[in-house]
């Protein structure tokens, strides 16, 4: 589903991703954890083209990416890989259904009643279904997050890509977030690629974790292997701080 | 104690100012300086600026300045003042005599003194050149341009015209040869100088009227109008006056009638303010509305586009938008009016209404742009982030999730410059439309006073402009709730 080789950043002067190789395979879901700066999230945007890259390739979702993404079907990939942001990033001058049927309607084409079903069916299963008519100011945290989550679902994902969806997050809210994300992973075949800080998040849902240092993947494999022996100062750093 | 001193003193200052005014020919004698004005914008023969020596004056009534100034033993000083405005300025003693075409009607008459006349004029009807009109009643129901408060838009008035207002005394007849009035009436000294040369034009040699120039005195200046008619009488034997008059051009036999012609007669005018006055301001109320919601539908989504091109058109639309926007902020309005209506003529004919709308909205369109431009950085980037994820295109980023939110940010800022626009609309009485300002001026001519309507206007301007204020608020409480930002 994904294929990364040699992939390559700078930001200026300084090389954010320096030969980036990995693959993740269809319904596999994969966590990238390591210090802040370290790449992960620009990783994450470079796989829906909000960055692009100076060198390497990738592919994903069946469209091949090259350096600068110039030519690729923009809205087709976005369509079909989606993604959740820290902040959530709502559309604040839109209720929670409108914020959810917004791109089904705009992006598919989707009829106003046959979006908003469908809308109302996934606020259900992220445990909004009565807030729909609500607006973003009035929710909390975590069920903004949520909303998002339901938002990004809406279209016909193949890959949904998180960064760092509980960071934003009261300890108690990032829970429920675990909790729609777990039920997530059980009933759909959804390709999930997850950038997080938080250990328990890491670690719980991921079949292969990666831990990432300085824009390179340094050490990769089961949570439970890496968690029981981590090789990596990196990795040794982040288990030791039980980050929850 | 303190305010008996005040009331002293006000009572002492009052004493002065009526004792100054009492005897303005002392006043001069004692300064060694007869203070006159007139409007330069009055141009040729008049009083202007002499093109080889540009901030010299040079003129007939220049000339008759200095002469009688020279026999009243002081030296002639010219002030500026607005034509429409000289003889409230001359009352308020801003310069101590207005001469400057100033014709002897018998309303000027009741309300300052005024001298013997120095001139002769005859009205003089321009028509175009194809034209078979031989008097007033054969344009009537047409559009006859003319000078706000002369003598003849008294006569046009008076004959039943509406007339069409001009500022300056060239637009008129560049007007009529263009055809965008049917004719022009004014007096000779103008008609002869601007507009009977131009091949498309023909001045029609019947006469319509005659009358003369006189100096305009303050009412309690006996002394001084006294003095000024002898020195005038005095120029007029000695040929001095005959001199001025030939070496402008001026001279013609009529000038010997001098004192044989009576003051016309002032056009039936309104003493007090009636139904028919409020009814015209009201006209001229509607016409500034809707001047302004029109030219406003202009300047909003053009500002938008302005504001887009500068954010997201890359190079060519970025350095195209700042461009415009700077030039159009960078340049007086009234400027751009004039170049929209006059300057653009020979290529584009727009009427005064359509020149007036698209003048002010596309000036307008400029601070729009840097609103909206504003809004549009102040909406988090992670908003069009979100967008761009869930696969919108630039377009549909755009429209359902930026501007939605831009335009509540500018709001305040639009509303302001709606209420600003609906001010600044006054401007386009100079390119001859007659909204709620010029209006205004007009009535009061015929009021014989500013206060009454001054104060009709501003209530007008009020009540266009505060219930939008008001709309605006409500609008901004529904879109945004009252999130002010807290304080801690």
């Amino acid at each position: 589903m994904i294929k990364l080789r040699g992939l390559r950043k700078r930001f200026g002067a300084q090389d954010v991703l320096r030969g980036i190789d990995a693959d993740v395979a269809a319904g596999q879901i994969v966590s990238i954890v390591g210090p802040s700066g370290c790449g992960k999230s620009t990783l994450l945007r470079c796989l829906n083209v909000l960055e692009t890259f100076d060198e390497g390739s990738a592919e994903i979702a069946g469209v091949t990416l090259a350096p600068g993404a110039s030519g690729v079907p923009l809205q087709s990939l976005r369509a079909s890989v989606g993604m959740v942001f820290q902040e959530f990033h709502l559309f604040p001058h839109m209720t929670v259904l409108e914020n959810v049927t917004l791109a089904p309607r705009v992006v598919l084409g989707q009829s106003e009643a046959a979006a908003a079903k469908h809308a109302l069916a996934l606020l259900e299963q992220v445990g909004l279904a009565d807030r729909g008519a609500a607006r973003p100011a009035q929710l909390s945290g975590g069920q903004k997050q949520r909303v998002a989550i339901a938002r990004a679902l809406a279209l016909p994902l193949q890959v949904l890509l998180l960064d760092e969806p509980t960071s934003a997050l009261d300890p108690e809210m990032r829970e429920d977030v675990r909790e729609v994300l777990r039920k997530i992973a059980a009933r759909s075949k959804l390709t999930i690629v997850l950038v997080t800080h938080e250990m328990r998040l890491a670690t719980e849902l991921a079949s292969e974790l990666w831990v990432m240092d300085a824009g390179k993947i340094v050490e990769r494999g089961a949570p439970k292997e890496i968690l029981a022996s981590p090789k990596s100062d990196v990795a040794k750093d982040f288990f030791a701080r039980r980050g929850d | 104690m303190n305010v008996r001193l005040l009331i002293a003193v006000v009572a002492a200052l009052l004493l002065f100012a009526r004792a100054a005014r009492a005897d303005t020919l002392a006043d001069v004698r004692a300064r060694g300086v007869l203070r006159w004005a007139g409007d330069i914008q009055g141009g040729e023969p008049y009083v202007y600026e002499d093109e080889k020596q540009p901030g010299k004056l040079v003129g007939f009534e220049v000339e008759i300045a200095d002469a009688l100034a020279k026999r009243l033993g002081v030296r002639a000083k010219f002030v500026q003042a607005d034509w429409s405005n000289l003889v409230p300025s001359l009352e308020r003693a801003d310069f101590d005599v207005i001469m400057n075409g100033l014709e002897a009607t018998a309303e000027r008459r009741e309300r300052i003194l005024l001298s013997r006349p120095y001139f002769v004029y005859r009205e003089t009807l321009a028509v175009p050149r194809g034209s078979t009109a031989q008097s007033l009643d054969d344009v009537r129901g047409k559009r006859i341009a003319t000078l706000n408060q002369t003598f003849a838009w008294h006569l046009l008035r008076a004959r039943g015209f509406e007339p069409v207002l001009y500022e300056g005394v060239q637009e008129p007849y560049s007007d009529l040869a263009r055809g965008r009035v049917d004719g022009v009436l004014l007096e000779n000294v103008i008609a002869d100088r601007y507009g009977c040369g131009l091949p498309e034009i023909r001045c029609v040699e019947d006469e319509i009227a005659r009358g003369t120039y006189v100096i305009g005195i303050r009412k309690n200046d006996g002394a001084l109008k006294i003095a000024i008619d002898e020195a005038l009488d005095a120029m007029k034997k000695s040929g001095e006056l005959r001199a001025i008059l030939e070496r402008w051009k001026l001279w013609a036999p009529e000038q010997n009638d001098l004192d044989a012609i009576a003051d016309l007669a002032a056009a039936p005018a309104p003493r007090a303010i009636d139904r028919a006055q409020v009814v015209l301001f009201l006209q001229g109320a509607l016409v500034t509305l809707g001047l302004t919601c029109a030219a406003f539908a202009i300047a909003m989504p053009f500002g938008i586009l302005l504001a887009i091109a500068r954010l997201y058109g890359g190079a060519v639309g970025r350095v195209a938008s700042a461009t415009y926007v700077e030039i159009l902020r960078g340049t007086p309005v009234l400027l751009q009016l004039y170049i929209l209506y006059y300057g653009l003529a020979p290529f584009v004919r727009l009427g005064p209404m359509t020149a007036a709308i698209v003048g002010l909205g596309l000036n307008y369109a400029a601070y729009e742009a840097e609103v909206h431009r504003g809004a549009l950085l102040a909406v988090p980037r992670g908003q069009s982030e979100a967008a761009a994820a869930l696969g919108l295109t630039r377009v549909q980023t755009l429209r359902h999730v930026l501007l939605p939110q831009s335009l509540r940010h500018a709001l305040p800022a639009v509303t302001n410059d709606f209420v600003a626009l609906l001010k600044d609309s006054s401007l386009v009485s100079v390119i001859t439309v007659v909204e709620l300002t010029k209006r205004m001026t007009i009535a009061s001519v015929e009021l014989r006073g500013w206060l009454v309507p001054g104060l009709l206007c501003a209530a007008l301007y009020f009540a266009l402009s505060f219930p939008l204020a008001r709309l605006s608020r409500r609008l901004e409480k529904r879109l945004h709730g009252d999130q002010a930002p807290r304080l801690a």
